[in-house]
């Protein structure tokens, strides 16, 4: 089920940006020394985002009203051609599902050259952090790392479903998504949520970590936090028989 | 009744077209209008601004006989016979503020022509502050939002909500 779109995705992502991004940028600069064409800015020191080390993050926050634009393009755009809110939700989460994958790397990277403890606990032997391979320790992934480098913080709870039946639902909180800070939806579509968008992230991450994941995005206001979001994860029924193989094996 | 947020009665916000997008009264038991009256007093409104903007009194550029009283034409060329507004550097608003006995209306056009319409208790001060403050999260939360329709009637609850607990925090 995850396999062929994990797959479909990657090449038409890596079709998609190593053709185009880098020739683009450089063209641009080409363009930008020749001659002062109004085109792609560049800095006045010529460092692009691609000069720069990819373990610099500090004071390289992007602004938020930039991004609250851009995604606020993004759901229109997912809303054009759409039959529902279903339909809305399910575009929105297969925008984010590629930037999950690739964000694993990254973020894979980035806990290993800083030899941060975020990750070390997941793996067998201490030294070099693996991949999650226990279902606990993705989620605390995902609900640590991942969100600090998406949100600058923590996500604000994590839980195991409770009913017997669905032993295979967790459940990640937020209390205020950024992604929704200034979207209202319309009363006829309340149940919209476009945190979908980060729901297709945290599949990305579990599939591209090999969890075969469902996850969605659900509405739970309260009093204090009116956007507040619950991501439900639904771990695929391999998952659940292959971490009851680890559970008896010993595997942390 | 001594509401926390005193002072301020309630907003209108008039499209550049001079369509209502939005109403709202912050104290409770104020009298409404209908609907219909509102769009009328918004459309109103715009064309009364539009007039006290054309109306606003040009001085003659410095005639070469009259005496210097009109001192603030400065950067006009003489000679010429043209007509200039008294300073300006400065655009013509119109119709900025109208004060009575009992309220204080206080208008503010944004540089796209989006008029914010203030109803406060003529004793309220720092006024300007308020209306900043209420571009400020119409800029956010109304202008940021996907569903939001530029020119249409404003229905965003994130808008209602900082709204409120803005007004509700100053007292």
């Amino acid at each position: 089920m995850a396999a062929p779109r994990h797959a479909t995705m990657q090449s038409i992502s890596n079709g998609g940006t190593q053709g185009s991004d880098r020739p683009h940028t450089q063209q641009s600069q080409q363009a930008q020394q020749s001659q002062q064409s109004p085109g792609l800015r560049v800095p006045s020191n010529r460092k692009t985002i691609y000069d720069r080390h990819l373990n610099r993050s500090r004071n390289a926050e992007l602004s938020r009203a930039s991004f609250a634009f851009l995604f606020g393009e993004m759901v229109t755009y997912a809303q054009r051609r759409v039959t529902g809110i279903q339909d809305l939700e399910k575009r929105l989460n297969e925008q984010g599902y590629p930037l999950g994958l690739r964000l694993l790397d990254l973020l894979f990277y980035r806990s290993t050259s800083t030899s941060s403890s975020a990750l070390s606990s997941s793996s067998t032997s201490s030294s070099p952090p693996n991949r999650p391979l226990r279902i606990i320790t993705l989620l605390h992934l995902i609900h640590g790392p991942l969100w600090r480098l998406l949100f600058g913080r923590a996500a604000d709870a994590l839980e195991h479903s409770v009913s017997p039946d669905t032993p295979n639902e967790y459940m990640i909180t937020d209390n205020d998504p950024m992604v929704n800070t200034y979207i209202s939806a319309p009363r006829d579509m309340s149940m919209l949520n476009c945190a979908a968008y980060v729901a297709g992230i945290i599949e990305g991450v579990c599939d591209g970590c090999g969890f075969e994941t469902k996850v969605s995005a659900h509405n739970q206001p309260t009093e204090l936090w009116p956007s507040r979001t619950v991501f439900l994860v639904r771990f695929g029924d391999a998952v659940m028989e292959r971490e009851k193989v680890l559970e008896r094996a010993g595997v942390k | 009744m001594p509401d926390k947020h005193r002072g301020v009665f309630s907003l209108i916000i008039i499209n550049k077209a001079g369509g209502l997008i939005y109403q709202r009264e912050f104290q409770a038991g104020l009298r409404k209008l209908s609907t219909n009256d509102y769009l009328v007093l918004a459309g109103t409104f715009h064309g009364v601004h539009a007039i006290t903007r054309s109306i606003t009194p040009k001085i003659p550029i410095s005639q070469p006989a009259q005496p210097p009283a009109t001192s603030s034409t400065g950067t006009a060329a003489p000679a010429t016979s043209g007509y200039s507004y008294p300073n300006p550097g400065v655009p013509v608003s119109g119709l900025d503020h109208l004060e009575t006995d009992k309220f204080r209306l206080t208008c503010f056009q944004t540089l796209t022509g989006t008029k914010f319409l203030l109803f406060t208790d003529p004793l309220t001060g720092s006024v300007d502050t308020i209306i900043q403050k209420i571009y400020e999260l119409y800029a956010d939360f109304v202008m940021k939002n996907p569903f939001y329709q530029i020119e249409m009637p404003v229905r965003c609850e994130a808008f209602d909500r900082h709204l409120g607990a803005w007004l509700r925090g100053r007292t």
